[in-house]
């Protein structure tokens, strides 16, 4: 793998950068492999990167029915945080973020990580107390967290209105070491990665079956052919119950879809990350320029990547009350992503009835700020049958009653 | 140079003259013109600056599809950014200044960018700024940010209004240009219901810009006599400024009206958005034309042939002297005719193909045009205004033949429909080799709620290039959408159009054919983002293969104008890196809006006090104009407080905390939920909701309850009244009250459907007010009416009857742990009724109370709250509440999940009290830390804090929190640890601090 | 933006009218009812691709609850029908396989 460095960059520019390698190499199938991972997203990509940084297991096929980032991991909006409530939540997130940090420098790939702050705003007394409640948890759960009035919510971020009539700003949980991310580059990198390990990243490959005998797996059915494994993960966000039905057995999971738009880039107006979830809706400014906004996820199943338009109405409303200023800007493009909800709203990293098959999903509308904790957690379960970081979120929680909800400190939107 | 002519301009007035400034520059122009026209009118050519490079950039297009000429409008709460100036209106002191520039829109220091394009190629930050780790936050980012952008953040609010509006119609046409007119005759003439669109204030597209004929008129003409023929049609509504924003499922639509963009004085909404049910949706949406790909091809002054032409018929406007036409299709020639004819130079048509025979191109070698066949242009000459361009062989690598002298460029690489609304919902395309498109498939159309297509496309969104098959197909849709949306079309017959006989195009994606890296590295496909032919071709060979991984390596086509102008060049240019067919690379996914809507209009009405819905009790006013503090509970707005002169909100409630203990206080109560269940089987159905026995309740007696889901979680509570022997009045918390008469209603009617239960929700219909303190029974008896003694009306009943002659229902129920009377009256009543009791209660020292001292108050007493000690994952075995589970029931919603195996469980956080050591008041929503860490390296916790409030009543800090295996820990001191990370220690007592025995409710 | 159109009062209701229920034809499990059968009661859902059928209330309308079959791909509404039955219609059944090609009985509900 070539090095990327503003060196490189300038040596290739004197021969019209006519040396650049692929990021990744085009891979067919190999007739086996010790594991296969379904979903070249970030989550999968990150999982197969950890099994092979943090196990040596590299004889790895990551499939892909589509092309790699192409889900969820590339229609967020890249919003980075972990001051969770429940433990098991914080520590995975936490790991995730901290993780972010160096990111860049471990792929040698630029994620773009910016720890520019998230900020979660508190418009009811009730959420006041919630976020208070998540201030003192974080404290002691190793996240970096503070609960801070409306005046220093002011300063962080000047263009909110936060003297709304309606509902005033009382103030705000700060994760200053929160942020963004660029979230294509999270899935390339990896990718570029991976591949150097020798990985394969097969596209376009869509699983049709999962092969097992005696209850235990030994390959997939391809559009491009059998290929035989010895464990499978699966990763595939929104499709996991059409996935984990191919392999014979149901997921506590339902497919929603989530919307997110953005405005037209502007001159840099917003530093920091804010969640507002009395109104609904977050938003913060991409390096670009962009207003990036999301909102509210449908209720009903669905599997088109579009939503409905009032949703972004009310995202919209929401946001034009907080933020007045941006009533003159405009939207520039809206779409949708199909999200996998759980019972909890809590991730799914579990064994599952099938022996040698994991499933990683259930994410719902927060899955793009833990790929990375996600991927080390979920490559110690394949590897090893068990990781701290996954415990809780095994499939068991749902029978023995055993939930991990983090709707409970007013957090509605991840 | 570009200037004004003495002749042509259909859309311009010459007899009114506007004024406008630019850059505060003073400029005049005329009414009908866009700013782009009266900009080159002025020649101002030089509009802004790219978005990486920060090259010069000037106009390109003539409509939606600019991607160079934007500024920002207005000033102070009407300032806008990027705003296109080529669809932007000319009103008298419109001001505009260009963006993205500093010092000045000529001087700009950040095309330091520009000399170094070749270590910035894309994808460049991808690989680099890494090191040190913190530098990209602290350094690179913030110098990427200020250099990216476009126009200034708008610093104010809003001056101006929005509206939204609702329409519903068996026919949605969108686009006014010849098809959507005949397409909305055609559908018109059926008397189906027809909405016709045009987002520019003009009707008839390109047609009398090209001179085509129809019917032997003039396009001008048809446009006209069509216009009244609609007009006369009841059934058809049109409307111009409004543009289809976009489709969505099962026939909705957008339309974006534009009503005051162009007088901004004229006191009216700036922008309407309708929302659209259309049964049939008809995108006559037209064609874009596409720029050629050749070295220098953003440089100010070339612009795309269709737009030349435009400007010089429409705004009499020639935006050169001398302009050289190059092309790979017949169109252009259309350009150079007319430029010839307006007198002005065309020094060549510059035509990739080898061979052209056509009757456009002979009229032009007739008029003495020079026509180099075969040609290509190797580079533009110019900075921030063409000078010449360097004639090559569009075959060759680029060797120069000659240099033309000119200062202005026509370009025209062919055409493309606007496939984008068609694509929204769903509407797949197809690729016509033909003309090098892609266009709707129309066997593949987006399909409606009945699983039929309901978009069909019409004219040149088709893909019909000529006049006469653009009215046939326009005609064809019209008749088929009406059928469709259940009307008979009338047989008329289509209009017919002259025949307009041309040459095939070729297509031309790269000028010339084999260029070297130098010239492609100048090729732009997005001009707005910056992105080359090259850059295209870097990301192919490091394996962005797939054309969404090439779009976000690059950022083609995700610039303002969402690649209304690169999205072909470019797929193709990555189509022939990967030596694949275009249409096996497809396209990029295409989203709505069309072009970008203000955040304003989708926003609509609904801002700050009707933001959203308020709720208010029939005292509000009262508590408005009596210092109360408000706090929103839901939609309901509840006062926290009554502050007083000279007291600060705490001391306001401590103050109501203590008159209520010692004397008498007075809260309205009215929000919390009233739901009236009723018929043979409600107690059945009540037993089945509240983990208690309802049923057995005595009629005029009450019972606290608690509810459960079915997750076993406690969601509601309050208590139920037996009226009379079917009915049954359940409170609510004030925040629970729809949510539980939708659970009520939707266990009635998807499981228990043959129960005979009715539930209504009375919350609205009833004022309640709760009298409370040890004087309460003095103050209803100095009321006079009904008999409100113990024994008349003990502890947990309740009783009709008059007080001070208002008609009441009395509920003897305590959340305060107070003598408390609840008292529900009309609403209608309510103010009359809190008058009355203020002004007998004076007398005993009554003052309301807000919330606050309700919480205080009740936590005194040990009562949980909904919210508080619950949130979601709380059962009632956790709060000590086993005595309201019923045991001798089979069955209550909640009860089979809290007997599964975390939560039949002893080892739970459970309700206690607390007590600070030193008295202090705990913090809010603190855990109790134990010694050591689990595996994830976190603290070990077992407790938390649910409620914590300073009482007045015993002067400390009081709390209640879960604590695992709290009530055998009785007395035992734990740490709490603050978010400092300090700790406080807190003694585990009985959660009820006060009046344990319950003497004083029960007096 | 959906259109269902409500069994009960008729009106072809818009989304906004309507809250959105979940999986149709649920059997409810009670206190003596293995962990297994509760869990999938309370958590475990087809979700497909393909035809669905789910619960809809008809809230800023006449309230009442419905279902309807639905293609999660697509977005087709096949019939909406009566919340108070424990089975979808057999001619809606009819009607679907007639218009989808391999669906059959058993994979409704």
């Amino acid at each position: 793998m070539k090095r990327y460095s503003a060196f490189a960059i300038a040596r290739q520019a004197l021969n019209g950068h006519q040396g650049w390698s692929r990021a990744w190499a085009a891979a067919q199938p190999k007739k086996k492999y010790d594991v296969i991972i379904v979903g070249a997203g970030g989550h999968g990509l990150a999982t197969a990167f950890y099994l092979g940084k943090n196990f040596g297991i590299k004889n790895v096929a990551i499939l892909e029915k589509g092309w790699l980032g192409g889900g969820n991991t590339g229609r967020n909006t890249t919003i980075i945080r972990s001051n969770y409530l429940q433990d098991p939540s914080a520590a995975i997130y936490e790991k995730a973020r901290s993780l972010y940090e160096t990111m860049s420098q471990d792929l040698n790939y630029n994620v773009m990580f910016s720890p520019r702050g998230v900020m979660m705003l508190a418009q009811t007394e009730h959420e006041v107390r919630g976020y208070k409640r998540t201030a003192a948890a974080n404290a002691f759960q190793g996240v970096q967290t503070e609960f801070i009035g409306p005046q220093r919510v002011k300063e962080l971020c000047p263009i909110m209105n936060i003297d709304g009539p309606r509902y005033p700003v009382l103030g705000a949980l700060w994760q200053a070491r929160g942020g963004t991310a660029r979230h294509d580059a999270v899935a390339w990198g990896y990718a570029r990665a991976c591949s150097d390990m020798g990985m394969d990243i097969i596209q376009q490959c869509e699983v049709t079956g999962v092969r097992s005998e005696g209850g235990k797996v030994v390959g997939v059915d391809t559009s491009k052919g059998a290929i035989d494994c010895d464990k499978l993960a699966m990763v595939v966000a929104g499709h996991c119950s059409d996935l984990a039905h191919k392999a014979g057995f149901r997921l506590p999971v339902e497919s929603v879809a989530l919307q997110a738009l953005v405005s037209e880039p502007i001159k840099p107006c917003m530093d920091v990350v804010v969640m507002a979830n009395t109104v609904h809706g977050y938003m913060s400014q991409s390096d670009k320029g962009e207003m990036v906004i999301g909102g509210g996820t449908d209720a009903f199943n669905n599997y088109t990547q579009r939503g409905s338009f009032h949703h972004i109405e009310e995202t919209v409303r929401a946001l034009v009350e907080t933020f007045p200023m941006i009533s003159r800007l405009k939207m520039l493009r809206q779409w949708g992503g199909i999200v996998d909800v759980t019972g909890d709203r809590s991730p799914i990293l579990s064994k599952t009835p099938v022996e040698g098959v994991f499933v990683n999903c259930g994410w719902g509308t927060g899955g793009f700020k833990a790929i990375p904790g996600s991927g080390w957690g979920m490559a110690e379960l394949v590897a090893k049958g068990q990781s701290p970081l996954t415990d809780a979120f095994g499939l068991n929680r749902f029978t023995e009653g055993r939930f991990i909800d983090e709707s409970v400190a007013a957090g509605v939107a991840h | 140079m570009s200037t004004r002519l003495a002749t042509q301009g259909r859309l311009v007035n010459r007899d009114t003259r506007m004024e406008f400034t630019f850059n505060g520059k003073r400029l005049q122009g005329y009414q009908g013109d866009t700013l782009a026209s009266a900009l080159l009118a002025n020649d101002q050519m030089l509009l802004g600056r790219s978005f990486k490079y920060h090259r010069p950039r000037g106009v390109v297009a003539s409509g939606a599809e600019e991607p160079n000429a934007l500024v920002g409008l207005g000033q102070g709460k009407r300032f806008e950014p990027n705003q296109r100036v080529t669809t932007t209106e000319l009103f008298d002191g419109l001001s505009a200044s260009t963006q993205n520039h500093w010092p000045s829109l000529e001087f700009d220091v950040g095309e330091i960018n520009n000399s170094m394009a070749r270590i910035l190629p894309a994808g460049f930050y991808y690989k680099t700024f890494m090191a040190p780790r913190f530098a990209w936050k602290h350094v690179f980012e913030p110098v990427i940010r200020h250099s990216a952008g476009l126009g200034k953040a708008p610093k104010d609010k809003d001056a101006d209004r929005y509206e939204h509006f609702y329409a519903f119609v068996d026919v949605l046409i969108i686009g006014g240009g010849i098809a959507g007119l005949q397409a909305a005759k055609s559908a018109g003439d059926s008397g189906a219901k027809v909405l016709l669109m045009e987002q520019t204030p003009h009707w008839g597209g390109r047609a009398p810009v090209d001179g085509a004929e129809i019917d032997g008129k003039s396009a001008e003409i048809w446009v006209g006599d069509t216009l009244q023929i609609l007009d006369k049609m009841d059934n058809v509504t049109i409307r111009t400024r409004m543009m289809g924003a976009g489709i969505y499922d099962h026939g909705y639509a957008l339309g974006y009206e534009r009503l005051g963009d162009h007088q901004p004085d004229a006191g009216l909404p700036r922008h309407r958005l309708w929302r659209i049910r259309a049964k049939q949706i008809i995108t006559a949406t037209g064609a874009i034309e596409r720029p050629l790909s050749f070295a220098g091809n953003d440089v100010p002054g070339v612009m795309l042939a269709s737009a030349v032409r435009d400007y010089m018929v429409n705004y009499g406007v020639s935006v050169g002297d001398r302009t050289v036409v190059v092309t790979n299709n017949d169109d252009a020639y259309r350009t150079a005719i007319a430029l010839k004819q307006s007198g002005l130079d065309v020094p060549a048509i510059i035509d990739a193909r080898p061979i052209v025979t056509s009757p456009l191109a002979t009229k032009a070698l007739q008029m003495g045009i020079r026509v180099e066949t075969g040609k290509g242009i190797a580079k533009v000459k110019g900075h921030k205004r063409v000078e010449g361009v360097q004639l090559c062989l569009q075959a060759g690598e680029g060797s120069i033949i000659e240099e033309i002298k000119c200062d202005a460029v026509a370009m025209s690489g062919g055409w493309s429909p606007v496939v984008h609304l068609w694509s929204h919902c769903g509407g797949k395309l197809t690729w016509d080799e033909d003309h090098a498109f892609f266009k709707p498939d129309p066997t593949r159309a987006p399909t409606g709620d009945t699983g039929a297509a309901f978009v069909m496309t019409a004219g040149i969104a088709s893909g019909d290039m000529t006049t006469g098959a653009v009215l046939e197909n326009a005609d064809a849709a019209g008749k088929a959408a009406a059928k469709a949306s259940g009307h008979i079309p009338r047989r008329f017959a289509a209009p017919k159009a002259a025949e307009e006989p041309c040459d095939p195009m070729a297509p031309v994606w790269m000028m010339p054919q084999g260029a070297s890296y130098d010239l492609r590295m100048k090729m732009w496909l997005d001009f707005q983002n910056d992105v080359k032919v090259s850059d295209v071709q870097l990301a192919a060979r490091e394996g962005y293969e797939s054309v969404e991984h090439t779009k976000r390596y690059t950022t083609l086509g995700m610039a303002t104008d969402q690649g209304k102008l690169s999205n072909i060049n470019g797929l193709a240019i990555l189509a022939d890196s990967l030596g694949a067919d275009i249409p096996q690379v497809g396209t990029t996914t295409f989203r709505p809006p069309y072009t970008p809507i203000s955040m304003g209009a989708i926003a609509g009405e609904a801002r700050d006090e009707i933001f959203q819905p308020l709720r208010q009790t029939p005292m509000h006013e009262w508590h408005d104009t009596h210092g109360a503090v408000w706090e929103p509970v839901g939609h309901w707005r509840r006062p926290y407080a009554y502050q007083q002169a000279g007291e600060t909100v705490e001391q306001a409630v401590h103050r109501e905390v203590l008159n209520t203990r010692k004397r008498v206080g007075l809260l309205d109560a009215s929000t919390l939920g009233k739901l009236v269940v009723k018929g043979p089987d409600a107690g059945k159905f009540l037993d089945m909701l509240y983990t208690n026995m309802m049923s057995t309740l005595k009629v005029g007696r009450c019972r606290y309850g608690l509810m459960c889901n079915e997750n076993g979680f406690l969601s509601d509570d309050g208590v139920v009244a037996h009226i009379d022997e079917d009915t049954w009045l359940c409170h609510t918390t004030s925040g629970g009250a729809d949510r539980i008469h939708q659970w009520m209603e939707e266990w009635l009617q998807t499981e228990w459907w043959d129960w005979k239960v009715y539930v209504a929700n009375l919350t609205e219909q009833y004022a309640q007010i709760a009298v409370v303190g040890p004087d309460a029974r003095k103050v209803l008896q100095a009321m006079g009416g009904m008999d409100v003694s113990k024994e008349a009306l003990p502890f947990m009943a309740w009783a009709d009857g008059k007080i001070g002659g208002f008609d009441t229902r009395v509920y003897r129920i305590s959340f305060s742990g107070e003598l408390s009377y609840e008292i529900a009256v009309p609403a209608s009543q309510g103010q009359a009724f809190w008058d009355a009791l203020r002004e007998v209660g004076s007398a005993y020292g009554m003052q309301p109370y807000g919330t606050e001292a309700l919480h205080i108050m009740r936590a005194e007493k040990g009562f949980i709250m909904i919210g508080d000690e619950t949130d979601g994952t709380v059962i009632p075995q956790d709060l000590g509440l086993h005595w309201a589970l019923s045991k001798k029931k089979e069955d209550y919603l909640g009860k089979r999940a809290q007997a599964r195996s975390y939560m039949d469980n002893p080892d739970r956080w459970q309700l206690v009290g607390l007590e600070t050591v030193d008295g202090s008041v705990l913090p809010d929503g603190c855990y109790a830390i134990d010694e050591g860490e689990n595996e994830n390296s976190q603290a070990n916790m077992f407790g938390r804090v649910t409620s914590t409030y300073y009482s007045p009543t015993l002067g400390k800090g009081i709390a209640m929190g879960l604590v695992h295996n709290g009530p055998d820990r009785m007395g035992e001191v734990i740490r709490f640890g603050k978010p400092d990370k300090t700790f406080v220690e807190a003694r585990i007592v009985d959660p009820v601090f006060y009046d344990k025995e319950g003497e004083k409710q029960n007096v | 933006m959906l259109i269902l159109t409500c069994p009960y009062c008729g009106v072809a209701a818009e989304e906004s009218e309507l809250t959105a229920g979940g999986e149709a034809h649920l059997t409810r499990f009670g206190p003596d009812s293995t962990d297994a059968d509760f869990q999938s009661y309370l958590f475990t859902r087809k979700n497909p691709k393909g035809v669905n059928f789910e619960r809809w209330r008809h809230a800023n309308g006449c309230g009442k609850w419905f279902h309807a079959a639905r293609c999660t791909m697509t977005l087709e509404v096949f019939g909406t029908y009566p919340a108070q039955t424990t089975e979808p219609p057999q001619e809606l059944l009819e009607k679907i396989a007639k218009k989808r090609p391999g669906f059959t009985a058993e994979t409704a509900p």
